[in-house]
């Protein structure tokens, strides 16, 4: 065990550089989104946003491991030594895994029932394991749970974007309530197992777009 | 018999694990530019799929049964540590191919493949034999997906395509491709 050994936080090797919590939060949500930008996390991003309710529980059901795994890892992020951290990041996050998924079965049985095996494969995203490593092992616990929601609600709002497209266009309803004129027949496709990639294919494509003529139009100033 | 026949090529075909049941993405998009290590990928996979398909059933069978809320750790212990064995096993006797694999072999803990096929064994309560069926249809699948997806992107890195679909979207829009026409086998499963 390397717990004799405290270092000062900003003395960790490969430690994120210092920012505002405003900005470890930003971060998430925007630059470095992790379904656009990292494209982190695509299996569940892919599986269960056929409908918008399912890809807002499934983003905040991450979110809220994101945030406690977060805390938890960086809390102990001295303690733990470095040979079996891989293995004590997954348990912590499963911990929080299981926690979620009775949560969601206790307040939502439907919506848990629809997730079904999802909800317990959320140890198996990532970008989970990927932030414990990457960004909670190394900083404090502020920017850890900062950076963690940041991360969480950038997930959710994708999943949010991707699971509105795929539900307005596959059955021309928005959480359920219908939306689209009776004479709209919806697109079925979208609803199943291709329309997810070619929902976020199309989402990539136009972010790959505005990123595009955005840069275009710096260049020509 | 017939059963476990079903049982292959259900989950080799019918349900694709990746491109029907969107399990193992992670891979399918980071390991798929060359298909020699798509499909050594592939065939790791099918090994540890095995291997879990074995282990989740002791589990299911002598200890989860005492405390089902242990489910998502245990399993994820077991696959840990599965993939840390053959990955010395590997490195004992098959050196060279351990060398081919490098660090896409102890990746595959991660792959939510492995974790899928202990969950859905224990949804479906399969017995052993119709478990390790049900991994070798899911490894095999798998190995299918990968090659076809990296065959696919190897012809992609030639073709002269408009500089905003040069990166993930248009790998994303082919494979939505491959998966239509996986659905194509769909209504093989409606007759059971």
């Amino acid at each position: 065990m390397t717990a004799t050994m405290p270092a000062p936080a900003d003395l960790v090797p490969g430690a994120p550089p210092p920012a505002t919590v405003l900005q470890d939060v930003w971060r998430g949500i925007g630059s470095e989104n992790p379904v656009v930008v990292q494209m982190l996390g695509m299996c569940p991003t892919m599986a269960v946003t056929n409908l918008v309710a399912n890809g807002i529980a499934m983003g905040l059901a991450t979110t809220f491991v994101m945030v406690g795994s977060g805390l938890i890892v960086s809390l102990f992020r001295r303690r733990i030594a470095n040979e079996v951290r891989i293995t004590s990041y997954i348990l912590i996050i499963a911990t929080f895994v299981t926690l979620a998924d009775m949560i969601l079965a206790a307040t939502f049985p439907v919506i848990s029932k629809a997730l079904g095996p999802f909800m317990p494969l959320i140890v198996a995203n990532c970008l989970l394991l990927g932030r414990a490593e990457a960004f909670a092992a190394k900083v404090g616990v502020t920017r850890a749970v900062a950076d963690g929601f940041g991360m969480g609600m950038g997930f959710t709002l994708s999943l949010t974007a991707l699971s509105a497209l795929r539900e307005l266009l596959g059955r021309g309803t928005l959480l359920g309530v219908p939306v689209l004129s009776a004479r709209y027949e919806p697109w079925v496709f979208m609803v199943l197992p291709p329309g997810g990639f070619f929902a976020l294919g199309l989402l990539l494509l136009s972010v790959a777009w505005v990123a595009g003529r955005r840069k275009r139009k710096a260049h020509a100033r | 018999m017939s059963n476990l026949a079903w049982i292959f090529v259900s989950t080799m075909i019918v349900n694709n694990f990746t491109l029907v049941m969107f399990l193992g993405l992670c891979s399918f998009f980071g390991v798929t530019a060359k298909v020699e290590t798509a499909w050594r990928l592939g065939l790791a996979n099918t090994f540890v799929l095995l291997l879990t398909a074995f282990c989740a059933w002791i589990l299911n069978s002598y200890i989860l049964a005492r405390a089902p809320y242990l489910r998502t750790v245990a399993f994820i212990v077991v696959i840990a540590s599965g993939v840390q064995v053959t990955e010395m096993a590997v490195k004992k006797y098959f050196p060279v191919l351990f060398r081919q694999l490098g660090i896409y072999l102890p990746l595959i803990t991660t792959n939510c493949a492995i974790l899928g096929l202990a969950l859905f064994q224990t949804s479906r309560r399969y017995t052993l034999l119709e478990g390790i069926v049900f991994a070798l249809g899911a490894g095999l699948g798998l190995t299918l997906a990968l090659s076809l997806m990296a065959s696919i992107r190897e012809r992609l890195e030639l073709a002269d395509v408009p500089a905003v679909a040069r990166r993930m979207g248009l790998v994303l829009i082919v494979a939505s491709c491959l998966s239509l026409a996986f659905m194509g086998f769909a209504g093989m499963g409606s007759g059971q």
